[in-house]
């Protein structure tokens, strides 16, 4: 029994290696006409040569499905041509159709002497390993820009010596304003800084909620010492607050960040060090 | 009194991400509607403040936004629905600075002053449904 079961594949590996030219002569036409201007002729050929190969080699050391062992350098091959064609942005079509037109290039082999039903559906198990390379190397773009996009969305950046600012854009929910108060808090002890300006011109709504995350913010830098300014009011935005019934109390805030700046200036330390307008 | 003129789109809110959806059609509304920049605002604002009860006090529900006309007049109007407990004591709500949560107690009743209409229908077990709307000048 288990040479019958050894035979089989091996058989098949020399089956592919004898009429290697005409399977990937179609294999190539197949794919090609699908893929037509999305990757050149050159490259597909190459591609194809390593998967080729690597199918043949499995085969030869006795893979019949494509968990065993022996289809390890293929299944790392076509993981790696998945998560490319992700990156360039194939659609899963383009990338399971470059692999599935290998099956054109099979079928002519069938004869009575060989049955190549167990090699078609080793190419259908590879086909569902390149999309869940292809699924994976999506999902893993997403989270990178996921992780971007916060890092990029709450920047605390030094305005002059000893004055940092924060410029809000869109919206501000509990996560971010967690993420802001803490990156702003820390800033301002690193850069020993006695001044905040919170700058709120890219949040297109201040409801009671944005409002009470602005407030503790505030609250926050206060306790630690610092002096914080809101910037960016807006005349709507300004009216909306006052209609809403928000009470900033005796926090300083100013139509423009450069305003808040020259506030700032004037009063801290920035101004008496470097002899700034006062 | 006003005829809708457009079909109703109906967001759920279940979420913190689909405030930001209602919040979004309601901008896009009020664009469309030609309110002035203060009155999208207001109203964009009123929508995101009661768009966030519907999910924190009434567990959850859903909004249908639309455009509606009245003789010359465009408008948008907000209907916020839930099916959770109901306000047992709606003056009580409706004062400045009270809440039964941890916000600043202004959403509810700062909501009223941000439009031209505003209607509640509440009772304790029955759900809440908020109707708001403005119209351009």
């Amino acid at each position: 029994m288990a040479d019958v079961a050894t035979a089989a594949p091996l058989a098949l590996s020399q089956t592919l290696a004898t009429r290697a030219d005409d399977i990937r002569g179609v294999w190539l036409e197949a794919a090609a006409r699908e893929l037509h201007g999305r990757t050149s002729r050159g490259e597909l050929e190459r591609e194809q040569a390593e998967i080729f190969d690597a199918l043949v080699d499995g085969l030869r050391a006795g893979g019949t499905v494509v968990t065993d062992a022996a289809f390890d350098q293929l299944r790392g091959i076509l993981a790696d041509v998945s998560a490319v064609r992700a990156r360039l942005g194939f659609t899963p079509r383009e990338t399971a159709i470059g692999l599935f037109a290998l099956k054109d290039g099979l079928y002519p082999l069938a004869s009575p002497d060989t049955d190549i039903v167990p090699l078609l559906q080793l190419v259908d198990q590879l086909g569902l390993l390149t999309f869940e390379a292809f699924a994976a190397a999506r999902e893993s773009i997403i989270t990178e820009q996921a992780e971007q996009l916060l890092e990029l969305s709450t920047p605390v950046v030094k305005l002059w010596e000893g004055i940092v600012a924060v410029p809000l854009v869109g919206t501000l929910d509990s996560a971010r304003a967690q993420v802001v108060m803490e990156r702003l808090l820390n800033t301002l002890v690193d850069t020993g800084s006695e001044h905040a300006i919170i700058d709120i011109t890219g949040v297109p709504a201040v409801d009671t909620q944005v409002a009470q995350h602005l407030l503790k913010t505030v609250v926050a830098a206060r306790l630690m010492g610092a002096e914080c300014t809101i910037s960016g009011i807006r005349p709507q935005i300004a009216q909306t607050i006052v209609a809403l019934g928000i009470e900033f109390g005796d926090i300083r805030t100013r139509a423009t960040l450069a305003d808040a700046l020259v506030d700032a200036l004037r009063s801290g330390r920035g101004a008496r060090q470097k002899g700034l307008p006062a | 009194m006003s005829t809708p003129t457009a079909t109703v789109e109906r967001v759920p809110i279940l979420t913190d991400s689909d405030v930001v959806k209602v919040r979004q059609l309601v901008r896009t509304l009020a664009q469309q509607a030609r309110l002035s920049l203060v009155d999208q605002t207001k109203l964009v604002t009123a929508a995101s403040e009661l768009a966030r009860n519907t999910l924190v006090y009434g567990g959850g529900g859903d909004a249908e936004v639309q455009l509606v006309t009245d003789g010359p007049r465009t408008g948008v109007r907000a209907v916020f629905k839930d099916d959770g407990p109901g306000i047992p004591d709606l003056d009580l709500a409706l004062t400045d600075g009270w809440t039964s949560g941890g916000g600043l107690g202004l959403g509810l009743s700062g909501s009223r002053r941000l439009v031209q209409h505003f209607a509640i229908d509440t009772a304790a077990g029955a759900g809440t449904r908020v109707e708001i709307a403005t119209w351009s000048r």
